[in-house]
């Protein structure tokens, strides 16, 4: 694949994953356990979208299309979505979301401190701004995983069930295949080995402080960097892309 | 109702900038003083409205009873030696 084609797939994979993530997100709007976490929860949501806008737009020019950032969001179908798995499953209970968001956060903590050593400048910038973001999140998620883990016999025991459900959706975070072998070579993307390593290290510890358990290495589901998804997706985009297909080109 | 069930409430102080003191803008739930913290971050500093968080439990403070008006505050009324508005300033000391 050419330089820029590939450096397209990356993006729509880390645009597309924070897109979905903050439509889930999102949808707990007006639906938070408080008021306090409503906000929180929300104001996370307008983080990660707010990244996916620059990724996507950048994404765009990347292929030269003269496609948008709006074109990328809200008239692909499900097939053409890069997004890890992790990001469309449901919010389910208060500890998936929680645990779910830890997750990721820690991986992007990473894979942006990484970024901002990135020889794509307009990366690397990208990286410097959105990683005090994602700071945040892992901060206000892993002080969620420390209370509810190490808190009531019923707290402990659903975090573990979502820590134990959200495993299978882990490997992909890592799972390096051509598009990340090229951008490694060329000094654009970090080696997804030495980011296992180091989310890892950062998960391991918070595991531990919460009294939980790290599951098993087991079956890994996989799939939607490459545009396969799990059934949820579909839902996702009927929503997120309702306005811009029913009403195309309206804006407001 | 049992404190089991309700978080603790408390009162939310921010500074808005380098060198004004922290001024109380309100209250909110949370479990405890780091996640006080927390969530003053995102209910009362979303808009850069500051640099600084203080939290202080609610049950901390002790208030000053309305009742007691009258003996606390009324004594002042006719006190306005009080203000230092009595003296001639020279004009190159400025504003004070």
């Amino acid at each position: 694949m050419k330089q820029q084609e590939v450096l397209f797939q990356y993006l729509l994979r880390l645009g597309d994953t924070n897109l979905i993530l903050g439509h889930r997100l999102s949808e707990l709007c007006g639906h938070g356990p408080v008021l306090e976490e409503d906000i929180a929860l929300t104001n996370i949501a307008l983080d990660l979208i707010g990244q996916s806008r620059i990724l996507l737009s950048y994404a765009a020019k990347a292929e030269g299309q003269g496609r948008t950032e709006d074109d990328l969001a809200y008239l692909r179908d499900v097939g053409q979505f890069r997004n890890l798995l992790l990001a469309e499953v449901p919010n389910g209970d208060f500890a998936v979301t929680i645990c779910r968001l830890f997750l990721y956060s820690a991986y992007t903590c990473e894979l942006l401190t990484l970024l901002c050593d990135s020889k794509d400048e307009y990366l690397a910038g990208y990286a410097a701004k959105a990683l005090k973001e994602a700071t945040y999140h892992l901060r206000h998620s892993t002080n969620w995983m420390v209370r509810l883990g190490d808190g009531t016999a019923e707290s402990h025991h659903r975090l573990q069930t979502a820590l134990n459900r959200l495993w299978m959706y882990i490997p992909e975070l890592f799972d390096g295949d051509a598009i990340d072998v090229q951008l490694q070579e060329t000094g654009i993307a970090p080696d997804p080995n030495v980011l296992k390593e180091k989310w890892n290290t950062r998960v391991n510890a918070v595991l531990a402080e919460a009294t939980l358990n790290r599951p098993p290495d087991q079956w890994m589901g996989k799939g939607g960097r490459d545009g396969i998804h799990t059934e949820h997706l579909g839902f996702i985009l009927a929503e997120l892309q309702y306005l811009q297909r029913a009403y195309p080109g309206n804006q407001w | 109702m049992s404190n089991k069930k309700n978080w603790p409430l408390w009162e939310i102080f921010i500074r808005s900038r380098q060198g004004l003191h922290h001024k109380h803008v309100g209250s909110l739930h949370a479990p405890d003083a780091e996640m006080a913290i927390n969530n003053a971050r995102d209910v009362y500093t979303r808009r850069q409205e500051g640099i600084s968080i203080w939290v202080v439990e609610s049950t901390a403070i002790t208030a000053s009873a309305p009742e007691d008006g009258a003996a606390l505050y009324d004594p002042a009324n006719d006190k306005v030696y009080r203000h230092p508005t009595f003296y001639d300033l020279p004009d190159e000391v400025g504003h004070m």
